[in-house]
């Protein structure tokens, strides 16, 4: 935050991003500017009732050269590998082996993907057979693969990314849903203010396209299904799941500059709290972060992207905070990427920071998503020059960071 | 006064506890350690049948209404939470103001919630992921989503125990509870908050993820007697075997801790980590990272290799990980570790997996502070290729100084931990 010592500023000096609207900056800046290429996006077949936003298009071979290699990964980890290796590039670590040896890595992910024809055939075979114990385990020893269950472990994801990139400083894998992608930011950043470290490689992946997940979100009644309805007006059956890998280079401003790196943008704060979910509790939470925040902002134009994840209750709340925020900063343009990329929970906010870093690049905000919805006003030609970035778990955990233009 | 060694950067320990299959609580694991008790047994939370593999170190006697992966879990987590939070004395009415960092095992639904949903959430049909859920009220079956989030069970000891800030769920596989207090450790040092919890837990022991490690020969499949199974070091060991646990330690800033007349158990001097850039489940043969992490944690001690007395092994009994560690205890330490005592907790545990780095963190506690070097057991037939003092079958009376508790793990992540007696 505002007051630690310049050269431990927390720059971010590579980003990397595999999302629903493209596989590279250009596309997805287009596609946020076409708000009515969007249905076309949302797929309502494959996983109908509910709505997914599959993964745009992206060659994994750029950053994943080897095919055993590719053959090692489900896609959840594919994303997220080949968006950690574009990171690394931008920031002009990738091949280096001294710096990647310095290297720390944060990932946020949760399990990867199963090998759903063999469940549905054992939850098929179950009930008929005689010895339920004996069947499952001869189906599971016959059906199982090796090299699947692998990249089912959560921690493969950076082992995946130390084989693949040679990342080799350290290597930690937070799960749990929407807070461990804000968690492993937050870790990164306090580490670096404390002199902790002066390279990481923070970021997560998520896989909409899966039954089971559906099947998990499901079973609480959390997915939008039969119509579409825009993100700030749905039911608590609200939620979209979309894909994305994300992955961040964040460096100490010493090291950046040391370096010669170009620094595409600056972490100036990262909170994430969690509260007990009674209603008002999520708001209280972050107007205390928002409180915490405002001070170390600047005068100049504020975008925010919202994270916000569409369930219908706690989407309310979320809203009634970024009206409030609006209320003391009227310039601000609000935007709740969830209609344009859907809810990528580990990789949620990561996504969005990397498109606040977009915005910044750009000095200003893409076209209201939510056309049907005051909360995200027309940002004519406002000059923008930080970005608030706020992300609430479905169930639980707060988070907020402002990013800032490098040379602001 | 002179500037004691390891002082820089010194967390204090102020409060363990723990859960095994060996019993609940430190003082009812820590005389059966001595004693070289076994905590392996045959398997009857579900059919083994067909399975090579037919034991394990699970612990039974929760009373749970399901016992599945997360409520075994959470059930551990919490017993050993209560005991260490209760030793530190920190905190009061039912608030820990400190960080919360807990390991857990990956969640995922299991073939008992799987078969439940595939006949209730679509009536008719036998698919688990037919997708036409038509006649399910909304949130019927809440709980089928809350208890299989990754993120629920630190969230509810986040709630039960009133701890600061968003709670950290992770893993780091075999590693992952040294991770959690290296995480601990940090967070002390930023000075956020005067304490920490780490916690470490794994009730994840059914048949799925029983016949994952076995297929990749990983497990030991010498059943009969089962606490003879566990063989670390030794030349006929052939795999690990799979365990339950939990453990937990309150870490604080010394002064703090000092301040409130609290009793300081040991102190955490260093860590260190590194992650191998080889293969997804063997090291580097060069064991490049093993010997980058244990200097590592050394360093971060300021310490230097000939001041340690004793290792707490990560020793699982795979081939693999028993010949690595040897080689990189022995390039680390080189002459030095002629007077290294090496043991391997997990002779009489099993693996507790995500658990074993706190399991293992708290018993390097009680081995430093009670001046006795736990076994390692069915060390019956040395590896001459192993030259280790494995403090072979019998606790001995050895007073340690500073210790170290390695965790190496699948996907290449090692952590190794530097432990102090509280008076050196």
């Amino acid at each position: 935050m505002t007051g630690s010592e310049p050269s431990r500023r927390v720059c971010i000096t590579g980003a990397g991003l595999v999302s629903p609207i493209g596989g590279d900056a250009e596309s997805r800046w287009a596609a946020l500017g076409d708000g009515a290429g969007r249905p076309a996006r949302v797929d309502h077949e494959t996983y109908a009732p509910f709505f997914t936003y599959p993964i745009g298009d992206f060659d994994p071979s750029v950053q994943i050269p080897k095919p055993g290699d590719q053959r090692a990964m489900g896609p959840m980890m594919l994303y997220g590998v080949h968006a950690a290796g574009v990171a690394l590039e931008q920031a002009g670590i990738k091949g280096e082996e001294a710096l990647l040896e310095q290297t720390h890595m944060i990932v946020a992910a949760g399990g990867g993907e199963r090998d759903w024809s063999l469940d549905e055939q054992i939850v098929k075979g179950l009930p008929g057979a005689n010895d339920k114990g004996a069947y499952l385990n001869r189906e599971m020893a016959d059906g199982l693969r090796p090299t699947l269950f692998l990249a089912q472990l959560p921690n493969l994801f950076a082992g995946n990314i130390s084989i693949v990139h040679g990342v080799s400083g350290s290597s930690r894998t937070f799960m749990g849903e929407e807070s461990a992608g804000i968690d492993a930011l937050r870790i990164a950043f306090d580490k670096i203010e404390a002199g902790q470290g002066d390279i990481f490689l923070v970021g997560a992946g998520f896989n909409a396209e899966r039954p089971d997940l559906h099947l998990m979100y499901h079973a609480a009644g959390l997915l939008l299904r039969d119509d579409y309805a825009g993100l700030w007006h749905r039911p608590d059956a609200g939620i979209c799941l979309g894909s994305a890998g994300a992955f961040l280079v964040l460096e100490s401003e010493q090291s950046a500059a040391e370096r010669g790196a170009r620094v595409l943008g600056r972490l100036s704060a990262v909170e994430s709290d969690r509260t007990r979910r009674v209603p008002g509790a999520a708001k209280a939470t972050a107007s205390g972060q928002f409180g915490r925040i405002k001070a170390s902002m600047g005068d100049g134009g504020v975008g925010i992207l919202s994270g916000a994840c569409g369930s219908g209750t706690i989407t309310a709340e979320e809203k009634g905070f970024l009206e409030s925020v609006l209320h003391e900063r009227p310039d601000a343009v609000v935007r709740g990427t969830g209609e344009a990329v859907g809810h990528a929970v580990e990789a949620a906010f990561l996504q969005n920071i990397i498109l606040g870093l977009d915005c910044l690049e750009r000095s200003r905000m893409f076209p209201p998503l939510a056309t049907d919805e005051p909360l995200e006003a027309d940002a004519d030609d406002r000059e923008v020059n930080q970005i608030l970035v706020t992300g609430w778990g479905h169930l639980k955990g707060e988070g907020m960071a402002l990013l800032e233009k490098a040379d602001g | 006064m002179a500037e004691r060694k390891g002082g820089a950067g010194r967390v204090a320990i102020t409060g363990i506890g723990m859960i095994t299959s060996l019993g609940r609580g430190v003082d009812a694991n820590w005389p059966r350690l001595l004693a070289g008790d076994s905590g392996i047994h045959e398997i009857t939370r579900f059919s083994t049948e067909g399975l090579r593999t037919k034991i394990a170190g699970t612990v039974d006697d929760l009373e749970l209404e399901t016992a599945n992966m997360p409520a075994i879990s959470y059930a551990m987590a919490d017993m050993a939470v209560a005991e260490a939070v209760g030793q530190s004395g920190f905190g009061d009415d039912g608030v820990f103001p400190g960080d919360l960092f807990v390991a857990a095992p990956p969640i995922e639904h299991d073939w008992m919630a799987r078969q439940f949903l595939a006949e209730h959430c679509s009536p008719g049909e036998t698919s688990p992921y037919a997708r036409r859920p038509i006649d399910t009220p909304d949130g019927a079956y809440f709980s089928y989503h809350e208890d299989f989030m990754n993120g629920t069970l630190a969230d509810r000891l986040a709630e039960n125990y009133g701890c600061s800030g968003s709670p950290i769920t992770l893993t780091t596989a075999c590693a992952s509870g040294a991770s959690a207090i290296q995480l601990g450790v940090e967070a002390v040092r930023r000075g956020e908050r005067p304490a920490a919890l780490c916690v470490g837990t794994d009730g994840s022991i059914n048949e799925e993820t029983l016949i994952r490690f076995a297929l990749l020969s990983a497990l030991s499949t010498k059943n009969d007697p089962p606490e003879k199974a566990a063989r670390p070091f030794s030349k006929n060991r052939d795999g690990f075997v799979m365990a339950e646990g939990a453990a937990a330690l309150v870490l604080e800033d010394p002064e703090h801790a000092k301040a409130r007349g609290a009793t300081i158990l040991a102190y955490l001097l260093g860590c260190g980590e590194a992650a191998d850039t080889f293969h997804r489940t063997r090291s580097n043969p060069n064991g490049r990272a093993i010997i980058r992490c244990i200097r590592g944690a050394i360093d971060d001690a300021g310490l230097s290799p000939t001041d340690i007395d004793y290792i707490n092994a990560h020793g699982t009994g795979t081939s693999e990980n028993d010949k690595m560690e040897h080689f990189g205890i022995s390039e680390v330490f080189g002459d030095h570790k002629a007077s290294l005592a090496v043991s391997s907790n997990k002779s009489m545990l099993g693996h507790t997996l995500t658990a074993a780095g706190a399991v293992e963190a708290v018993i390097t506690v009680k081995t430093l502070a009670d001046g006795i070097l736990p076994p390692t057991i069915n060390y019956d037939e040395p590896d001459p290729a192993i030259e280790l003092d494995v403090v072979p079958n019998q606790a001995r009376k050895q007073q340690a100084t500073f210790a170290l508790s390695n965790s190496f793990g699948f996907g290449g992540q090692n952590v190794s931990l530097l432990i102090g007696h509280p008076d050196a």
